[in-house]
C-alpha cells in the first residue's frame, strides 16, 4: 500500500484534499515526506484518522445532525414504549407499568426538546412515526409485543444503545451550551438502562446488574441476549486513557469491575446500524 | 516521564477513536519526533502543576482540563471513601445482593479515582481528609440517603461540568463515568423506593427539569457548597 499515491488519487478527484485534512498543507506535505517512518501496523489507523476528519461531521451543520440523529432515537424508543403500553396484557400493571409509563414520559419530552432545538438552529427536525418502525426486527424478535421478557430485552437494549449513542457524539457539541442538555439526556438514558436491566433480571430470572458488566468469559455483551451483540461491542474494555484500569496503581479492582466502571462509546454509524434494524426501508437512517 | 509518554501515546490512538482534529503534538508523532522529545513537551506542559501540598488545602485551578479534572478527582476521592467505608462494614439490614452491588460501585469508585489521579500524574490534588460524621453507617437508611445524595451530586456536577471540557478524550472520559453514576443513582434511588429511579422532579434542586426529561446539573460553584460538608480539607477553587 503506497500512501502517497492514494492520497494522488484523491487529488485528481478532491483538489482540496489536503486543506481537508489539514488546513496546514506544509505541514500535511511533511507528514507524506516522512509516511515511510510509520510502521505498515499503524497506517491503516494513520489513514483512519484522516479520512474520517476529511469527510466526517466537520462544516457547519453537524449540530443540527447531531441532534436529528438524537432526535431519531428518542422516537424509536418513544414509539417502542408507547406501542407496548398501548398493547393490552403485555406489561404487567403496578410497578412494571409505571416504570415504562416514566420512560415513555421522559422519551417524549426528549422528542419535543430536540424538535424545538433543531428548530432553533435552523434545522429541519427529522420525522418518524409509528408505522416507520419494525420493532421485530424483521423477525428477530417476532413476539416483542406478546411476550413481555422479549419487550424488556430489546427495552434494555435500546436504552444502553442510547447511553452510548449520546456518550459518541459529545465531541461535536464540545464547548456548547447543547452539550450540556445532551449530557442531561444521556444521564436520564442511563437511569433508564439501569432500571430496565434490574426489571429484565426480575422477568428472566436472570443475574443482569444495573451497569453494563463484563459478559460470560470476558465477552463484551452482558446480557446472554446474542441478538443484541452489537449494542455492546467493546463493553468489555478495560483500557481507558491508555491506562489498564484492572488493579490500577495496585488497588483491587478486578477485570469485571474495570469493564463496569466506564461505559464505552458507540459511533454514529454503529448507532445507525443499530437502529437500521427496527426502521423499515424508506425511512433508515443514513 | 514514563506517564507523559503513555499520554501522548494515547493521544494517537484518541485522535482516530474521537475524530479529533490533526492536532499539532499529534503530528509530531506522526512525524516520527522522538518519544524523549515528545515526553519533553509533554513534560514542559505540565510545568508548574502541582497543588499537591494538601496541608494548605487542595485548589481546583479551573483554568484549564486539568481543573476540572481534579474537581472529578475530588468527588470520586469522596464518593470512594464512602462505598469503602460501607463495603467493608455493611449495614445488617443489607441483602445480600445490596451488599454486593455496594462492593461493585466501591470498586467503580475506586476505579475513578485512581483513574484520574493517575491521568493527572504532578498534577494532581492530594488525598482529601472527609467528614463522615453526619452518616451512620449502621443503618441501611442512612447509607442509602447518603448514597443517592452523592450519586445524584455526581451526576449534576459531570453533566454540568462537561462545557468546560477543551479536550474532546477527556469529555468522552467523563461522559463514560456519568452514566455509570447515573445507573449507580438509578439503583440506590430504586433501593430506598422502587420506580424512583429517575424521579426529575425530586432532583429539581440539583438542576434537573423534569418537564424536559432532563436530569440534574449543576456548575462547580453550586455543587462544592453541597459535598462541602463531608469533606474536611479546605478545597479552594480559582478561576471559575
Amino acid at each position: 500500500m503506497n500512501i502517497l499515491n492514494i492520497l494522488d488519487e484523491i487529488e485528481k478527484v478532491d483538489g482540496e484534499i489536503y486543506e481537508r485534512l489539514n488546513p496546514r498543507r506544509a505541514a500535511m506535505r511533511s507528514f507524506f515526506n516522512v509516511g515511510k517512518k510509520i510502521s505498515l501496523a499503524a497506517l491503516p489507523l494513520a489513514l483512519g484518522s484522516m479520512f474520517q476528519k476529511a469527510y466526517g461531521q466537520t462544516n457547519p451543520s453537524s449540530v443540527v445532525e447531531v441532534l436529528n440523529f438524537a432526535l431519531a432515537l428518542e422516537h424509536l424508543e418513544y414509539n417502542y414504549y408507547n406501542r407496548a403500553l398501548s398493547t393490552t396484557g403485555l406489561i404487567p400493571s403496578g410497578a412494571a407499568t409505571t416504570a415504562i409509563t416514566t420512560i415513555r414520559t421522559h422519551e417524549l419530552a426528549h422528542v419535543n426538546l430536540l424538535k424545538s432545538a433543531i428548530s432553533a438552529a435552523g434545522g429541519t427536525p427529522i420525522n418518524l412515526v409509528e408505522a416507520n418502525f419494525d420493532f421485530t426486527a424483521d423477525g428477530t424478535f417476532g413476539d416483542v409485543f406478546t411476550n413481555y421478557q422479549t419487550f424488556l430485552k430489546v427495552a434494555t437494549a435500546f436504552e444502553d444503545t442510547g447511553v452510548r449513542a449520546y456518550k459518541g457524539q459529545a465531541p461535536v457539541l464540545k464547548e456548547m451550551p447543547v452539550l450540556t442538555t445532551a449530557l442531561q439526556i444521556h444521564s436520564v438514558e442511563a437511569r433508564h438502562a439501569a432500571h430496565l436491566r434490574q426489571m429484565t433480571a426480575a422477568a428472566l430470572g436472570v443475574a443482569l446488574k444495573p451497569w453494563v458488566s463484563l459478559g460470560a468469559n470476558g465477552v463484551s455483551n452482558d446480557t446472554g441476549i446474542p441478538q443484541v451483540d452489537a449494542v455492546y461491542v467493546r463493553e468489555n474494555n478495560t483500557i481507558q486513557a491508555t491506562y489498564e484500569i484492572t488493579g490500577i496503581n495496585g488497588t483491587a479492582v478486578t477485570k469485571t469491575a474495570a469493564a463496569e466502571s466506564f461505559d464505552e462509546f458507540l459511533t454514529g454509524a454503529e448507532v445507525k446500524n443499530i437502529a437500521n434494524l427496527f426502521i423499515r426501508t424508506g425511512f433508515k437512517l443514513t | 516521564m514514563k506517564n507523559n509518554e503513555l499520554e501522548t501515546k494515547n493521544e494517537l490512538q484518541d485522535e482516530s477513536l474521537f475524530n479529533g482534529s490533526l492536532g499539532r503534538r499529534s503530528f509530531l508523532q506522526y512525524a516520527g519526533a522522538s518519544a524523549a522529545a515528545l515526553a519533553l513537551v509533554a513534560a514542559g506542559c505540565r510545568k508548574d502543576r502541582n497543588f499537591g501540598d494538601i496541608s494548605g488545602g487542595a485548589t481546583l485551578d479551573f483554568k484549564d482540563d486539568f481543573g476540572v479534572l481534579n474537581y472529578a478527582y475530588a468527588l470520586e476521592q469522596l464518593e470512594a471513601a464512602f462505598y469503602i467505608q460501607v463495603a467493608s462494614n455493611p449495614p445488617s439490614a443489607f441483602s445480600a445482593t445490596q451488599k454486593a452491588y455496594f462492593q461493585d460501585v466501591q470498586f467503580h469508585e475506586i476505579a475513578h479515582r485512581e483513574l484520574f489521579k493517575k491521568a493527572l500524574g504532578t498534577a494532581a490534588i492530594g488525598s482529601l481528609e472527609v467528614n463522615f460524621s453526619a452518616i451512620n453507617f449502621s443503618d441501611a437508611a442512612s447509607v442509602l440517603a447518603t448514597a443517592k445524595t452523592f450519586e445524584d451530586l455526581g451526576v449534576s456536577a459531570y453533566n454540568g461540568a462537561g462545557v468546560r471540557l477543551k479536550d474532546a478524550k477527556y469529555l468522552v472520559l467523563a461522559g463514560q463515568i456519568v452514566s455509570v453514576e447515573a445507573r449507580h443513582a438509578a439503583y440506590v434511588r430504586d433501593q430506598i423506593s422502587n420506580g424512583s429511579f429517575a424521579d426529575l422532579g425530586s432532583l429539581s434542586a440539583f438542576g434537573a427539569v423534569d418537564a424536559n426529561g432532563l436530569d440534574a446539573s449543576l456548575t462547580p460553584d453550586k455543587v462544592l457548597p453541597l459535598a462541602a460538608p463531608f469533606i474536611k480539607t479546605k478545597i479552594n477553587v480559582i478561576n471559575l
